[in-house]
């Protein structure tokens, strides 16, 4: 089991309440998925070639003492690179104006322990271990702005409770995944994947699903096209929520194993696994309340 | 009839049940209606008293699960397992239902006004259920006794494995199931649909319904039939 959570803001007013909006949403989806919790959230997009990395210190030795300020000056030494760092306890967001994959790689390097959760012009990603409400609290959820986001809540079923497992998971540039459900074939999907290049972080199923959507997305595939082959090819039970810079997407299995409402109102769209966790939501009493078909495809344009 | 009120966004649900369940038990008739029910699980399972429960909004998973004897609506939608297992008693969804609706009922009504998700009258047991909208894939999988009425359409393999029940569709089936055939309406279908509509109060035509019932042929294991049936 897990809990799943979206939020997509079409009135701009509401931008500034959208973590705010969200934290219930996410509180309520607790019975689903107590071990852990994620986001990602996406806003205006960094101009040009500018690009931010979320990252997470939890498995480092200094844990939520990791010196970011440290960690900028010395990309700042050592690459000549101007890194902001935006410090949030074990979690911390750089944003720079080089390739990612040269930031990425000195930390990989220097600071082995440090994950990096999402790379992007709009996603910052957080997720860590621990009840949905202790991680909303750890990094302020509940003041993050944004156009639209994906929550997740999880019990763990198929791999272990680690922050890295948690979700959302993310590939590429501003994309990211969570599932509620269990695929019966991650790992053909991952020897399909590994000799094209694409390399995986964890041995979760999860981030099979992400990993080959995004894939998809990359070899030129827009999202709907993306979302059929990802029908065609990943077996088991899920319902997905996606998020990219300017879209949410929802597919659940041909099956409907896994749970998914959506309230929609002029205001916003908001989608998660039960009813009880939109039941706070302004206005939701007179929202358009419908439960996604399986097999069909859900986009919602931010 | 004493009228009470109950207010889930202020009253535990606990609270609720444990009256349902036992201080009600006087033999005052009485009408009870839920506010806020908020998506909670577990609204109202389990009624044996006669009581009409009108909840406002929408309800969680298993909503008048086990039901025996009572009424009860639910103005919005409900979640999983709706009227679960329900002895006797009716169950009305003004808005549309999750997966797995009236599973394994035993007797009673259950009607919905919307659409019905996925495995509607799942291995159903002589409960009535009737649909107003469509029906999910693999409703009435191995559906022993009763009726089901669906005014919509039916999704993939309806009625598969079927035993006794019989399922009455007036729109498109997307795909029979194994075993579950159409057959003809007799005037004594054609009644029994016009009950069941009636007490839905819903208006259709009757004759406007097709029956599809058991062909009997999986109810002996038959080793030369290669899984084609």
């Amino acid at each position: 089991m897990c809990g799943i959570v979206g939020l997509l803001v079409k009135t701009p007013a509401l931008r500034e309440k959208l973590g705010e909006l969200m934290v219930p949403m996410l509180i309520g989806m607790t019975e689903r998925g107590p071990d852990s919790a994620g986001l990602a959230v996406f806003g205006s997009p960094l101009a040009g070639n500018e690009r931010k990395i979320s990252v997470y210190s939890g498995l480092t030795e200094d844990g939520a003492d990791f010196n970011w300020l440290g960690l900028g000056h010395a990309l700042k030494e050592h690459l000549g690179v101007q890194v902001a760092v935006e410090p949030k306890g074990n979690h911390a967001i750089l944003s720079f104006d080089v390739a990612p994959a040269i930031v990425k790689r000195w930390i990989a390097e220097h600071h082995p322990k440090l994950h990096i959760l999402s790379t992007g012009r709009s996603i910052d990603l957080y997720k860590d271990i621990g009840t949905p409400a202790e991680v909303a609290a750890r990094y302020g959820f509940a003041g993050l702005t944004g156009s639209h986001l994906v929550g997740h809540t999880r019990m763990a079923t198929e791999s272990a409770v680690t922050p890295d497992r948690a979700h959302p998971f993310t590939a590429g540039e501003d994309f990211c995944l969570v599932h509620n459900g269990s695929l019966s074939n991650p790992n053909g999907i991952r020897r399909m994947l590994e000799p094209r290049g694409i390399r995986f972080e964890t041995d979760n199923d999860t981030e099979a699903a992400c990993r080959f959507l995004e894939w998809r997305l990359r070899e030129g595939d827009d999202l709907e096209t993306a979302l059929q082959k990802g029908f065609e090819e990943l077996d088991g039970f899920f319902t997905f929520l996606m998020g990219t810079p300017d879209k949410l997407a929802l597919i659940r299995d041909p099956f409907a194993c896994k749970p998914a409402v959506v309230a929609e109102t002029d205001d916003y769209v908001a989608i998660a696994s039960e009813f009880r966790s939109l039941a706070h939501l302004p206005g939701v009493k007179h929202a358009n309340v419908f439960e996604p078909a399986p097999e069909e495809m859900y986009v919602w344009n931010a | 009839m004493e009228r009470l009120t109950f207010d889930l966004a202020t009253t535990p649900l606990r609270e609720l049940n444990t009256f349902l369940h036992k201080d009600i038990n006087d033999g005052k008739a009485r009408h009870v209606t839920v506010l806020n029910p908020d998506g909670a699980h577990n609204i109202a399972v389990g009624l044996d008293a006669p009581v009409e429960v009108e909840i406002v909004g929408h309800a969680g998973y298993y909503a008048g699960g086990m039901n025996k004897a009572a009424s009860i609506t639910i103005t919005g939608s409900a979640g999983t397992g709706v009227a679960e297992n329900m002895m006797s008693g009716k169950v009305h969804v003004k808005g549309f239902a999750s997966n797995g609706a009236g599973a394994s009922s035993h007797g009673g009504l259950l009607v919905i006004d919307g659409d019905a998700g996925l495995r509607c009258g799942i291995s159903l047991k002589g409960g009535d259920i009737v649909v107003g909208g469509s029906v999910g894939s693999f409703s009435a999988f191995m559906a022993q006794a009763g009726r089901m009425v669906i005014c919509g359409d039916a999704g993939d393999a309806l009625g598969d494995s079927l035993y006794e029940a019989v399922l009455y569709v007036k729109g498109s089936v997307k795909s029979l199931g194994a075993d579950a055939q159409y057959e003809p309406m007799s005037e004594a279908d054609i009644a029994a649909v016009a009950s069941l509509l009636d007490q839905a109060g819903l208006d259709h035509d009757p004759k406007a319904f097709k029956r599809i019932a058991s062909k009997r042929s999986l109810y002996h294991w038959n080793a030369d039939a290669n899984q084609e049936y």
